[in-house]
Parts: C-alpha cells; sequence; structure tokens
C-alpha cells in the first residue's frame, strides 16, 4: 500500500491529532501530515504542496470546510484530490450539500477507526 | 457501536423526556473517542465543583445550550484519553479536548431526535474556566441534568431548552 500524504483540516488541534491516530490505526501508512485550522489555511497548503488525500472538518471559522472544498474544484491540478469531510452535522441535507461541493466522502463525529477505514478506503481506489 | 434513535417529537416534547437521549449521547461519545464506559453517580461524588464548562448551543427547531462540566483533574484526564499523550494543567488541549467533546454530545444528542438533524445547527464549542461565575440563559422551558462518573470523578451535561 502507498504512503500517503495527508491534510488534515479542523479548528481543533486535538480533533486534528485524533484524526491522525484513527488513519493510522485504520492501517492507513501516511508519509506525511500537513495539518489546517481553517480552510484558508487548507487552500495556501493545498497549493503549494502534494497531497493525496484531505480529511476536514465543516465548522470551522474563516472558511469553513464547504467552502474550501468548493474552491478547491477551482484549482486545476488539486480538484482530483480526495475530500473527506467529518463533522458532527451528521444531517442528510449536510450530507448532500458536502458532496456537491466535491467532497467524496463524509464521516461522522465521533466515529471509530473501522467507521475510518469504510469511509476512507473507498475514495481511495485511485491513489492507492 | 450501534446508535438508538428516539421518536420524540423535537418541539412538543417535555424537555425531561430527550433526559435518556442526552445520557445516552454522552455514553455513546466518551465511549468512541475516549474508550470509557461512564458509571451512574451514587451520591457522594456530587460534591465536587465544575471548573471547566464546555457550551454548544443548538438553534433551529430545537433552541438552547448543551453543556459539559467537570473538575481540573478530570478535564486533564479527559483530555490525555483522548490524545493518547498526558495532557497537563494550562494545556490548551484540554480546553479543545472538552469543547469536542461537547460538540460531539450535541451532534450525537441531536441526531436521535427524529427529524430534528436538518433543522438544528450547532454553535461552535465555547469553554470557560473557573467555578466563581452564574450564568442565566434566558431560558424558559426545563433544563434537565445527566451526571455520571468517568474514572470515578463526576461529569455533569445539560440541557436547558428556550422555546
Amino acid at each position: 500500500m502507498k504512503a500517503l500524504r495527508a491534510l488534515i483540516v479542523d479548528d481543533s488541534s486535538v480533533m486534528r491529532k485524533i484524526v491522525e491516530r484513527s488513519l493510522r490505526q485504520a492501517g492507513l501508512e501516511l508519509s506525511q501530515v500537513l495539518e489546517a485550522s481553517n480552510g484558508v489555511e487548507a487552500l495556501s497548503i493545498a497549493q503549494e504542496q502534494e497531497v493525496d488525500l484531505i480529511l476536514s472538518d465543516i465548522n470551522m471559522p474563516v472558511m469553513d470546510g464547504l467552502e474550501f472544498v468548493r474552491q478547491l474544484q477551482g484549482l486545476e491540478n488539486r480538484k482530483k484530490v480526495p475530500v473527506v469531510m467529518i463533522t458532527t452535522e451528521g444531517s442528510e441535507s449536510r450530507v448532500v450539500q458536502a458532496l456537491s461541493c466535491g467532497a467524496c466522502g463524509y464521516l461522522r463525529k465521533p466515529f471509530t477507526p473501522d467507521q475510518v477505514r469504510e469511509h476512507v478506503l473507498p475514495v481511495l481506489k485511485g491513489v492507492l | 457501536m450501534s446508535t438508538q434513535t428516539g421518536t420524540l417529537g423535537p418541539i412538543a416534547a417535555p424537555a425531561h423526556g430527550y433526559t435518556p437521549l442526552l445520557e445516552l449521547a454522552t455514553r455513546e461519545v466518551f465511549a468512541i473517542m475516549l474508550g470509557a464506559g461512564l458509571q451512574p453517580v451514587l451520591g457522594l461524588e456530587q460534591s465536587s465543583t465544575a471548573e471547566f464548562t464546555a457550551m454548544v448551543g443548538l438553534a433551529g427547531q430545537l433552541c438552547g445550550v448543551i453543556s459539559l462540566r467537570c473538575n481540573t483533574p478530570t478535564a486533564i484526564a479527559i483530555a490525555t484519553r483522548m490524545l493518547g499523550l498526558p495532557a497537563s494543567d494550562g494545556d490548551s488541549a484540554v480546553w479543545d479536548a472538552l469543547g469536542e467533546l461537547c460538540n460531539m454530545i450535541a451532534g450525537d444528542f441531536k441526531g436521535k431526535i427524529n427529524g430534528l438533524a436538518d433543522r438544528c445547527l450547532l454553535s461552535v464549542p465555547t469553554v470557560i474556566r473557573g467555578g466563581d461565575y452564574r450564568m442565566r440563559s434566558l431560558t424558559d422551558r426545563e433544563t434537565i441534568e445527566v451526571s455520571l462518573l468517568f474514572e470515578g470523578a463526576p461529569i455533569w451535561v445539560s440541557l436547558e431548552l428556550h422555546s
């Protein structure tokens, strides 16, 4: 399995660490983990560095996760990077909204490593 | 872990009807994120003072505030379990961990009430420290509270509802 460069976007540093740990517990090998605390920071990182996978919270200050994914789709060389949204907002309309913005998957907090595996592995088909 | 969905109406139900759902949401979040089972409070532990309070607002068809309170050693223990690394007093991770837990409890709770998931939004969490304060909410409905023990120390989760 290819080692992945992951970008984790969440305004909570604790959640960023938990997401990273869960990815590793789910069996993914990570060669690099980049962190951003909002959509603006994440866009900047995504423009400057190669990433294989993005996991992003939705509710964040400065720029939320949905706007981040929308703007990411506008970057020609980054729009194919799979994005999984991670949030406490598990409503159906939120899922539809996230997917219509360009996200490939959706993970609801709280989550187990098994749920991370179930929701993240399918979006990595073209990457691994 | 399987989740249970309640059948209570989001507006008409009396607040106390939400108590089992709030407790279940709290237990589920602690079990998944901390790998911790919460025990019932037997009485003596109630004398502990809450020094950390995390709050998340609910807006929409259900309006109010969900809060999570605990003392400092418990807050540190929670952060340590969440991070898998030792946290200490003064560490910003302690504040962060409590805010995230409260956020997840609020999200899990509203997801258990039929029809509410799409009709109720959560605020970003706020965490305050200190026990010497009074909070006055413009609530005109009931307030419910769930008390449970985490590693032998009490935590309190409350829901204050507004009309």
